[in-house]
C-alpha cells in the first residue's frame, strides 16, 4: 500500500504526495466526480457525506457536507479555478465550523507513473487562529480513529 | 533544534503505525513499557525502540519509579502546526486508502465488462 508524503513548505504551505495503482484519469475523476468524492473524501472513519455538490468544471460551486451521525456535522464551499483534465485541478475551498475559514488555494495535479498515477497536492497552512478553529472540532475526531486504530493494533506483527 | 527539523523528527515518529498507537494509549494516560507492549504483537526491545523514537522527537517523557519507567505525552507535545498536520494526515490516510479501493474496484468492474 502507498503511504502519503506529507511536507510543510516555506511554513506557509503544506504539500501531500500520493501515489495510485490507477491511470491518471481515474484519478482525476475521483475527485471531481461526486458519485466517487462521497465514497472516500469522509476523513476519519464514522462520517458520511450526505450532501455532496462538485460541478465540476471552471467557476463551478463545489460543497460538501459531512456528518457522523451523532448531530456534529460541518461543511466545505469552494470553487473550481482551472481545470486540465486529467493533469491538473486548481480550487479555493472554505471550511465552515461554521464561521468560514479563510479561503484556501489548492492545487492538485496527476502524473502517470509507470501504471499508477503520483497525485501532488499543494495548499497553504491555515493560520494558527484557523488551526485552533480545527483543531477544537477535529481532535475529537482524530482521537476517535485513534482509539479505533488501538483497538485494532493486537493483530499487528513486528515491522508492520 | 531547528523547528523545521524538529517537524520533520515528529512527522517521522508519527508516520509510524504502532507509534501512533502508543501515543493514542498515553493519550489515555501514564502507563508503563510492558503495559504499552502488551496490545501489540511485538517484542519488549521493539517497543522500547519505538519509545526512544518519540521519546526523541519530544512527543513523550519518561520518569523513573522505582525500576520502571512510565510513560506519557510530553506536555505541549503536539500543538498548534504538529497537530494540524497530525489531523490533516490521518483523516487523508482515511480518505486515500478508500480511494484506494474504489479505484481498485473499479478497474476490477471494467475487466468485466465484456
Amino acid at each position: 500500500m502507498s503511504e502519503l508524503v506529507l511536507t510543510t513548505e516555506d511554513e506557509t504551505h503544506v504539500v501531500v504526495k500520493r501515489r495510485f495503482e490507477a491511470s491518471p484519469d481515474a484519478v482525476y475523476r475521483a475527485h471531481l466526480d461526486p458519485e466517487l468524492i462521497k465514497q472516500w473524501c469522509l476523513g476519519p472513519e464514522g462520517w458520511t457525506m450526505p450532501v455532496c455538490i462538485n460541478e465540476g468544471k471552471p467557476g463551478g460551486k463545489i460543497r460538501y457536507e459531512w456528518s457522523n451521525g451523532k448531530g456534529t456535522s460541518f461543511f466545505l464551499t469552494g470553487e473550481i479555478l482551472e481545470l486540465d483534465p486529467p493533469h491538473r485541478i486548481v480550487h479555493v475551498e472554505r471550511m465552515h465550523m461554521p464561521d468560514p475559514t479563510p479561503a484556501n488555494r489548492v492545487v492538485t495535479t496527476f502524473v502517470a507513473d509507470g501504471a499508477g498515477t503520483l497525485m501532488t497536492m499543494r495548499m497553504s497552512l491555515p493560520d494558527a487562529e484557523t488551526r485552533r478553529a480545527m483543531l477544537a472540532t477535529g481532535m475529537e475526531r482524530g482521537m476517535e480513529a485513534s482509539y479505533a486504530r488501538l483497538e485494532r493494533l493486537s493483530g499487528w506483527k513486528a515491522g508492520s | 533544534m531547528k523547528r523545521e527539523a524538529l517537524l520533520d523528527r515528529t512527522l517521522s515518529a508519527l508516520a509510524d503505525p504502532t507509534r501512533r498507537g502508543i501515543l493514542a494509549r498515553l493519550a489515555l494516560g501514564e502507563a508503563t513499557v510492558s503495559e504499552l507492549a502488551e496490545p501489540f504483537a511485538i517484542s519488549q526491545p521493539a517497543i522500547s525502540r519505538h519509545i526512544r523514537v518519540l521519546s526523541e522527537a519530544g512527543l513523550i517523557v519518561q520518569r523513573v519509579a522505582g525500576t520502571k519507567r512510565p510513560c506519557r505525552l510530553a506536555p505541549g507535545a503536539l500543538t498548534g502546526l504538529d497537530e494540524y498536520l497530525e489531523l490533516l494526515r490521518g483523516a487523508l490516510t482515511h480518505n486515500y486508502r478508500r480511494l484506494d479501493q474504489l479505484l481498485a474496484g473499479r478497474a476490477k468492474g471494467k475487466d468485466k465488462t465484456p
